[in-house]
């Protein structure tokens, strides 16, 4: 019986872990989906491209994953910015983005994934750090910190977006941009910059997630599909608007990839987020913090 | 939203009177069929079952492209899980080959109920609410249907299942040959219904949807009937054309079932050859898959897919109507096409 329960223990600390990784995987789906209303099923691909981007730093240079992710962020946050700015006149501007736009993201995922699986191979790629390893011990509970670092440095992010949000003025410009961007044409605001700004943010957030994923685990590049049943669970069981939710909701699947990974086999995990996704769709499309 | 232009051949065909729309539809068929016996006799006169093969691969995805445009191109509403319907086709074929033995000809209307199943169970689930949550739903069904088959050891699991070809009938030659008919026909006939819905009342509803679905509701379009139609039918044609796909291939995995290939291309051919008309799937299909055959067996399968996916991504952002699009708008700017029509006409 005690082992049972030391067993369903460890089970939930290392979800709670996992779900602080998830939590800033998820944070940039809340951005831009929740947020600014752009499906971008392509964001699992920045995380994967992040986490290659760390690889190549690690072994060419020896840099830690996390100064990595510092390095890589601010240039991910133009790429971005570039990026909305096609979809923008390519698609939005004309009122196309439903089909096409789905499509188009749909498109960039792939090309994502074939470069990379071009430039690296297919094998599993893995970091060098002085973190991946040491374990530390709280109470009866081991933690690797391997699983630690990733955890506090996501919910870090998560938090340092939502003080972004609440307290600066551009911040409160995405907000107001999500709730209603011809009211903030008529005070003054230009909704497109404010869009570009923020879906910056967005893939600057995945690019940082996908160096925490490369310290959690090996990487190969075909791993973001997992990720997208993933991150769409997380946001739309969250609430879709809210960052609150979205921790939350990252917790949840963790914990329960977790203990479904301890007493059925890690084979099993995938499917937890899609049954997730399901139940929240039929059930409560509105998720558990909507407004 | 999509452009009017298919819609306007469309009406088009329905202005023409009964007795000459006859007249076409019987000069579509001589066509069709002097095509089909031109191909079949090229690919005999090439003498190597290679031919055969890659023909196979283009229309399997004539038929893929052309049920994804059922409910992608009409109603509008995209679905990411090709492979996963079609791996429903495969698996369903694995398991008849396992346990009952049914001939192909069998497996392939089965497997074709089982992904209609499917379909219709996602769609029910999802399809009331916005069309994004369907397409989310779909690829994350692919992700679900796949972790599934990888755990179940009975076909095979994630080391994959070796399925021995039976003898092929005589009046077929190679046992390729006859692959390659099975799926000629299937081709022949999904492009059929394909054309068929686009012109019935299913067809105009759907494109009532895809235009505003609030105002086709308030006209009285039955939109989550006619959705969940066109999802069931669209999943079970690509079940159908999954089901052969173990015979074809001889040994089949999780990975090549649910290949990216397969969930690219079909959303690649109908956006490249046009989505809302029914030949655009099939023009795109049948350009993209004679290029992939030649670039895959050329240069490398990786680069072939790279290649789709740039071509994807630059025809949606340039070309949003794809080649059908692009061609109404030359023939109707006055260009040379336009009046080489006209003096026909």
């Amino acid at each position: 019986m005690g082992a049972d329960l030391q067993l369903l223990l460890d089970a939930v600390v290392s979800g709670v872990m996992v779900g602080g990784f998830y939590a800033a995987a998820a944070v940039g789906i809340t951005i831009a989906f929740g947020l600014l209303d752009i499906v971008n099923i392509a964001h699992p691909g920045f995380i994967v491209a992040g986490a290659f981007i760390a690889y190549w730093l690690n072994v060419t240079f020896g840099l830690d994953p996390l100064l990595s992710a510092a390095i890589a962020a601010p240039l991910s946050f133009f790429v971005g910015r570039l990026l909305y700015r096609n979809y923008y006149l390519a698609f939005e501007k004309h009122g196309e983005e439903s089909l096409q736009g789905l499509a188009f993201f749909f498109g960039i995922l792939f090309i994502v994934e074939v470069a990379l699986l071009l430039v690296f191979g297919v094998d599993y790629r893995f970091v060098e750090a002085p973190y991946i390893g040491p374990t530390v011990s709280l109470g009866s509970v081991t933690v690797a910190t391997r699983l630690l670092v990733p955890l506090l440095v996501g919910l870090s992010v998560v938090a340092a977006i939502q003080v972004y949000l609440k307290y600066t003025f551009v911040g409160r410009t995405i907000l107001a941009v999500s709730q209603d961007p011809g009211a903030l044409r008529l005070v003054g605001g230009d909704p497109v910059w404010t869009k570009e700004i923020a879906f910056g943010l967005s893939i600057a957030t995945a690019v940082i997630a996908g160096c925490l994923l490369i310290i959690i685990q090996a990487v190969e590049p075909s791993i973001g599909r997992e990720y997208i049943g993933r991150v769409f669970a997380i946001c739309v069981l969250g609430g879709m608007m809210s960052l609150t939710g979205t921790v939350v909701a990252s917790m949840i699947l963790g914990i329960a990839e977790s203990i479904t990974t301890i007493y059925f086999g890690p084979s099993w995990a995938p499917a937890v987020s899609f049954g997730f996704l399901l139940i929240a769709l039929t059930v409560r499309p509105s998720g558990i913090f909507s407004r | 939203m999509t452009a009017p232009l298919p819609r306007n051949v469309l009406q088009a065909a329905e202005a023409i009177p009964a007795g000459s729309r006859a007249a076409r539809l019987a000069g579509i068929i001589l066509a069709g069929l002097v095509l089909v016996g031109l191909t079949v006799g090229l690919l005999d006169w090439t003498g190597t079952d290679y031919a055969y093969l890659a023909a196979y691969t283009v229309l399997q995805f004539v038929v893929l492209a052309t049920a994804w445009n059922i409910l992608g191109g009409y109603a509008g509403y995209v679905n990411f899980g090709t492979a996963a319907f079609f791996a429903i086709g495969c698996y369903t074929t694995v398991v008849i080959y396992k346990t009952i033995q049914l001939p192909l000809l069998l497996a392939i209307p089965i497997g074709g109920l089982m992904a209609g199943i499917v379909g219709f169970g996602t769609g029910y689930l999802t399809l009331r609410l916005r069309g994004v949550f369907f397409s989310i739903a779909t690829l994350a069904l692919a992700v679900l249907l796949q972790t599934l088959v990888v755990n179940w050891t009975f076909v095979g699991g994630a080391r994959g299942v070796y399925v021995l070809r039976p003898e092929a009938l005589s009046i077929f030659g190679s046992y390729t040959r006859f692959l390659f008919i099975v799926m000629l026909a299937l081709a022949i006939g999904s492009v059929l219904i394909a054309r068929m819905v686009a012109n019935s009342w299913l067809g105009r509803g759907l494109a009532a949807i895809r235009d505003d679905e609030t105002a086709a509701e308030c006209c009285g379009v039955p939109g989550l009937r006619l959705k969940l139609i066109a999802t069931t039918l669209s999943g079970a044609l690509m079940g159908m054309a999954g089901a052969p796909f173990p015979y074809f291939i001889t040994y089949v995995d999780p990975g090549t079932a649910f290949s990216l290939s397969v969930a690219v291309n079909s959303i690649a051919m109908p956006l490249i050859g046009g989505t809302g008309h029914w030949i655009g799937p099939v023009l795109g299909a049948l350009l993209l898959g004679s290029v992939q055959q030649v670039i895959t067996v050329t240069v490398s399968s990786a680069l072939n897919l790279m290649i789709v996916g740039i071509l994807l991504v630059v025809f949606v952002a340039v070309a949003p109507n794809g080649i059908v699009g692009a061609w109404k708008r030359l023939s109707e700017r006055g260009s040379w096409i336009h009046r080489l029509l006209r003096r026909r006409a």
